[in-house]
């Protein structure tokens, strides 16, 4: 990963970011990302954003969870020690639905989760970047990302003029690293120039 | 105004007052961020205390052996079990928000759901409990798992009811962990970046994995809720299907009936949402949140009482009607000697229960009831001690009197270390409940401000104005052509 250089708006109304997001768009520029406080609806149609795979992700891992099970419960009774209990068949599949069940949906739950940080790169004392701190408040902050090409004054005039109440130019790591919120840590590893 | 989803002004607002983002994110994050007051550290020292009277009781029935218990030869199932399905039942009230509701698209929901779910969670540690502690031998209680071990190896047995059990008590709690916590990492994230102390930020930048709200981020994060939403539907009702199969797959007159899987997971809900009322009421009370919490949401809330305390109460009747109907005379002795008679030992408990949870509910049909702050408090206790009861008349008054008479001498009451154990429980639920309301925010923060443009009265109110001039101007309109 490394450090960019970007061009961050913020925005306060839903209906001014949807058009913002459509303009910015237009004008080629690129939206590195929007940081909302709230799960906006339609915006990542907005952005051009594909869907997420994720449910299918969660339906592989729960076929996982049954087929699992039913292997190794079958495996159990059959083979390895079958038991005559009251005389009844040793493959007794009925009773083993509700712990198959009960697998598929173990398995389905933890394997999103998993894939769902792991696709995010979520989890603790993971340190990220960000570029206003009332993106998680009240603000929906847009960050461009700025090439060799981009002529950053251009860029923040044209956000201030679509609307942004508030318009920076940022370094920031794109990445992620391991440290605490409660001080400025440096990076791990070598630090990559920022582009200039 | 496109953005806004139309939502009829005959729905009352979900969101009081004139609020915006940043007035909710305020609002819930002050009861976390200000010291704890002096009422919180009372409850909380009295949780502590309960929950080492439990710790207490549950060591020396440890080293005594279960003797310490009442239990007899008849009655082998007592408290503990009794305790056990009463936590898993409360439990469920959190799913059925949390999941089967944002599967409805019940905005209200929104409002209720974070502190429902962890009462979900603390209610499934404290059920677990207890059939642990009752095995006795509970450096044993690894053999409930299916590993590889040096007994031949001599596996557990999957075609058991019990075992079953292990597996769905086991996943609800993890599912529910996830589930919760899925939803709480962007509120972390708002409290990390509002945090000036110096733990704080630590804390919550820990906790909040490095969230940053980002729009691909918010995506896969509706995916997520959706699915577990999905996933938790159909497990809360295998729950409680399962516990009831610890009952209905035996052959002991008044449990082996098929009505048992519906009649548990209605009362499991029903049981829930009266232990989620009783919380809310104080909690809303507590933290100031009157405003997030409406009165709107307890009239509802009162609502899916009635509804699931009368279909417990059909349910009753049900099971009464059937052991008659059956003509076997054991079932039909078990309903109406074992419970029905008010004069036989235990007839008391199975009328309370009756009063609590049949009765008591139909106040509920009138509005101004279900609006009732103290009335409706009162009936969440009621219900819950009705609900226990209902346990407790299942399980005992189906043992007392087996099918051999010389072994009905015996009434089974607990000792002082049963109930310190059901005590402890309780000391333990409200120990994490207290350090819950302290540390997180028992409001999802980011789902109120997702509905608030839409449920929040001030932009109601903006709508009003909207929708009128709009069917002015279309009748106006029509007039004209």
């Amino acid at each position: 990963m490394a450090i960019k250089k970007f061009v961050v708006g913020c925005f306060d109304e839903e209906q001014v970011l949807f058009s913002a997001v459509k303009n910015v768009r237009k004008a080629g520029y690129k939206i590195h990302d929007v940081y909302t406080p709230m799960p906006i609806h339609g915006l990542d149609a907005a952005m051009g954003l594909r869907d997420t795979s994720l449910h299918t992700a969660g339906f592989i891992y729960g076929i996982t969870g049954t087929t699992v099970a039913f292997s190794f419960i079958t495996w159990v009774f059959t083979t390895d020690w079958p038991m005559n209990i009251g005389g009844k068949p040793f493959f007794s599949l009925p009773a083993w639905i509700p712990i198959m069940f009960e697998l598929t949906v173990l398995f389905a739950a933890v394997g999103m989760v998993l894939t769902f940080c792991y696709l995010c790169q979520l989890a603790p004392f993971v340190k990220k970047d960000h570029f206003h701190p009332r993106s998680t408040d009240d603000l929906f902050v847009m960050a461009i990302e700025c090439t060799e090409k981009t002529n950053e004054d251009e860029v923040a005039a044209f956000l201030q003029n679509i609307g942004a109440m508030e318009v920076s130019t940022q370094y920031k790591e794109t990445g992620w690293w391991m440290g605490r919120y409660d001080r400025e840590t440096k990076l791990f590893g070598k630090q990559v120039e920022a582009v200039s | 105004m496109a953005l806004l989803k139309y939502e009829s002004q005959v729905r009352p607002p979900l969101v009081d007052g004139n609020k915006d983002y940043h007035q909710v994110t305020e609002d819930i994050c002050r009861p976390v961020e200000a010291k704890p007051s002096g009422l919180w550290w009372i409850g909380f020292i009295i949780s502590i205390i309960l929950l080492l009277f439990g710790v207490f009781s549950v060591t020396r029935e440890v080293i005594y052996g279960t003797g310490q218990w009442n239990l007899n030869k008849t009655v082998g199932w007592g408290w503990d079990i009794t305790n056990f399905v009463w936590w898993v039942g409360i439990g469920h009230a959190g799913t059925l928000i949390s999941a089967i509701l944002l599967l409805f698209r019940q905005g209200w929901r929104t409002g209720v759901n974070r502190a429902a779910e962890a009462m979900t969670i603390f209610a499934v540690m404290c059920a677990g409990q207890f059939p642990i502690w009752h095995m006795g031998r509970v450096w044993n209680a690894f053999f409930v798992l299916p590993y590889p071990n040096t007994r031949g190896p001599l596996w557990v047995n999957f075609n058991s009811p019990l075992l079953w059990d292990v597996f769905a008590i086991s996943t609800y709690f993890t599912v529910s962990l996830l589930f919760w916590y899925s939803g709480l990492l962007p509120d972390l994230a708002t409290l990390r970046d509002r945090a000036r102390e110096k733990w704080r930020k630590n804390f919550y930048g820990l906790a909040a994995f490095g969230w940053t709200g980002s729009t691909k981020h918010w995506q896969r994060h509706e995916s997520l809720s959706l699915v577990l939403a999905g996933l938790s539907t159909p497990l809360v009702l295998s729950v409680h299907t399962i516990v009831s199969f610890d009952f209905a797959t035996s052959v002991i007159p008044g449990w082996h009936t098929t009505i048992f899987p519906p009649y548990f997971v209605a009362g499991a809900i029903f049981s829930g949402f009266a232990m989620v009322q009783t919380l809310l009421l104080v909690t809303r009370k507590v933290l100031g949140l009157q405003e997030y919490i409406t009165i709107e949401h307890i009239d509802v809330m009162n609502k899916v009482i009635i509804l699931t305390g009368s279909i417990v109460g059909v349910a009753y009747l049900t099971e009464l009607f059937m052991a008659w109907y059956s003509g076997v005379e054991y079932e039909w002795f078990a309903f109406k000697e074992n419970r029905a008679n008010l004069f036989s030992p235990y007839g008391w408990s199975y009328w309370l229960m009756m009063g609590c949870n049949v009765l008591s509910p139909q106040i509920f049909w009138f509005r101004k009831m279900r609006r009732n702050l103290i009335v409706t408090f009162f009936m969440s206790i009621l219900v819950n001690i009705g609900m226990w009861f209902e346990r407790f008349v299942i399980i005992v008054t189906s043992l007392y009197r087996d099918y051999l008479p010389s072994s009905w001498s015996t009434y089974y009451s607990p000792t002082v270390w049963e109930v310190g154990f059901y005590l402890g429980t309780f000391g333990l639920f409200f120990t994490c409940y207290f350090l819950f309301a302290k540390f997180f925010p028992v409001i999802a923060v980011a789902e109120i401000k997702h509905i608030l443009k839409r449920s929040g009265q001030n932009y109601k109110q903006k709508m009003d104005v909207v929708e009128r001039k709009s069917v002015e101007e279309f009748a106006s309109e029509q007039m004209h052509h």
